[in-house]
């Protein structure tokens, strides 16, 4: 792994780092490391920097559900343009082309049972290139991005060891 | 009765811990301090190793090993020598798997030395050398390492240690608490000065896989003629994070070995037959194991570097284990009040230099083997007490 590709696992897994300590890290000048980022963000390596959030213990928890889609592709665009028309919704937050039995796997939050639902039959089945829609709701969340949501971080080691 | 009269001398003779008040304090504040105080890893043992545990438990492997260890694991251990540390040992003579490298390093002495032989230590060390000589009914001598030298011994420390009764050295590099290690032509230096003296090398090298100069690891085994005279210990604790499966391994010339494997025999019978399944394992896939946690090490041993080079406190790099040793003698006080202060003040726990001889004192063990959130909080915190404490 070169620097720059050290830099970047160390965001992906704590992006609040600050250039100054990721300088320490990968032993490199502070400067050097800010240009480095600079340069990964202004040509979209870096795309955002997202916390990983557990809404189940928040009041306002959404349902999240995975919608597994078969279309038939398009001249001359291929599936890029149908996953277009899917992913630019709000309540998209993952979208995937697929090998095997269906195509595009995509990602969806939304209030309620309800809304995953209505959604999927009025903005997703509708479409002319959709062939069909199968729809999994996500019941528990394990881990994601890395983060394992239910870990415990409690040290049992002895309070001295020499 | 007089129950302390029927003791044995031996066990009388080994002095209480120079940090026995802060080891009590440490252990009733446990809970409620971020602790840097620990000389294990953090890490979980990794999930291919765990796994391979629990299949061996799965399948009934539940009975004794041969006495040395299964013949698969010394094969391993065997090739990992080799493949790592270009050294040659033959697993069916010249390998012993151990309950850690403490029992090693206890029955590496036991089958060397008579009472009154003198076994040299360079302090500071791990604990247990300078006990595990007196239970022999050998005579530690200890050589103080200077920080200006950056803890490694020197030729002419070595050679004013010598006598007629030197009949082992102990060396334990990469260092705790030091965090020290010993470049090739340093070792060269010492065999210059040990070549023709009838003297056993004893070599702790548990930290060989944690180090972090790009110069990697070199065993004073490796080098010319030393092979015969080194006995080298080895484990699974530090660098796959396996402290708690208790298994570690001695290699050297096959009359020790043999003498050590019958103290093994009826001591400890064989090592515990799950931890040997995983250490296969372990060496099997010992480079995907080890080379995420060591990298993660090595940043975190820079962050605590720096930090206490920026608060004024003297370090010089310390290139292994997972230890950073700084000077505190700027702040005019001891190890001792430094550390329990500081635990009592910022809820930090560290150790103070003294536990690993008198030469430690003036010094204290930072452990960076604890979270990334952890070192930082600890720093900021360090920082503020050792800003209290300077003189004006």
């Amino acid at each position: 792994m070169n620097k720059k590709e050290e830099i970047l696992s160390l965001l992906e897994s704590n992006a609040k780092l600050s250039a100054a300590e990721l300088a320490v890290m990968v032993g490199r000048p502070a400067a050097e490391v800010e240009k480095t980022i600079a340069d990964l963000e202004s040509n979209k390596t870096i795309l955002g920097y997202n916390a990983v959030i557990n809404w189940e213990k928040t009041t306002s928890a959404p349902v999240t559900a995975l919608i597994e889609v078969r279309v038939t592709p398009q001249r001359g665009q291929g599936f890029d343009h149908i996953a277009q028309r899917i992913y630019r919704h709000d309540q998209v937050k993952s979208c995937y082309l697929m090998s095997g039995g269906f195509d595009l796997m995509v990602i969806i939050e939304d209030k309620s049972l309800k809304d995953v639902a209505m959604f999927v039959s009025d903005k997703i089945a509708p479409l002319d290139s959709v062939l069909s829609t199968q729809t999994h709701f996500i019941l528990k969340k394990y881990k994601m991005n890395g983060t394992e949501f239910h870990s415990k971080d409690e040290d049992n080691r002895e309070a001295v060891v020499l | 009765m007089n129950v302390d009269a029927l003791l044995s001398d031996k066990v009388k003779a080994i002095p209480p811990s120079a940090i026995r008040r802060f080891f009590d304090l440490a252990n009733e504040m446990k809970g409620q301090v971020i602790s840097l105080s620990i000389g294990e890893p953090d890490f979980v043992t990794p999930w291919a190793i765990r796994e391979a545990g629990i299949y061996s438990l799965e399948t009934g492997n539940t009975h004794y090993s041969p006495n040395q260890g299964f013949i698969e694991l010394r094969e391993a251990i065997s090739h990992y020598m080799k493949r790592r540390f270009h050294l040659q040992y033959a697993p069916k003579t010249q390998v012993v798997v151990t309950v850690g490298g403490s029992e090693a390093i206890d029955i590496a002495v036991r089958a060397v030395i008579n009472p009154g032989d003198e076994v040299i230590i360079p302090e500071p060390c791990f604990v247990a050398y300078k006990n595990c000589v007196l239970m022999a009914g050998g005579v530690p001598v200890t050589i103080p390492l200077r920080a200006e030298d950056n803890f490694v011994l020197k030729p002419d420390q070595l050679k004013a240690a010598l006598s007629e009764k030197t009949k082992m050295i102990m060396l334990g590099y990469p260092n705790n608490p030091t965090g020290a290690v010993m470049s090739r032509e340093q070792l060269q230096d010492l065999v210059a000065v040990i070549r023709d003296l009838p003297v056993m090398v004893l070599s702790d090298e548990l930290y060989a896989e944690l180090t972090y100069d790009p110069a990697s690891h070199c065993s004073i085994a490796e080098l010319e003629g030393m092979a015969e005279r080194t006995i080298l210990i080895g484990g699974f604790s530090k660098a796959f994070a396996m402290t708690g499966w208790r298994i570690g391994f001695a290699c050297g010339p096959e009359p020790v070995l043999s003498a050590m494997n019958k103290i093994h025999q009826y001591v400890i019978m064989s090592s515990p037959t799950t931890a040997q399944d995983a250490a296969i394992e372990a060496l099997r896939h010992s480079h995907e194991h080890i080379t995420p946690m060591r990298d993660e090490y090595n940043r975190r041993r820079r962050l605590v570097v720096h930090a206490c080079r920026e608060m004024g406190l003297g370090c010089f790099e310390p290139l292994g284990a997972f230890y950073v040793f700084p000077d505190i003698r700027s702040t005019g006080l001891t190890s001792n009040e430094f550390c329990e202060r500081f635990l009592q003040e910022e809820k930090v726990a560290i150790v103070p230099g003294n536990a690993f001889g008198e030469c430690g004192e003036g010094f204290v063990r930072i452990s960076y083997a604890s979270s990334l959130e952890n070192i930082r909080e600890a720093m900021v915190r360090l920082k503020r007490f050792v800003e209290r404490n300077s003189p004006k």
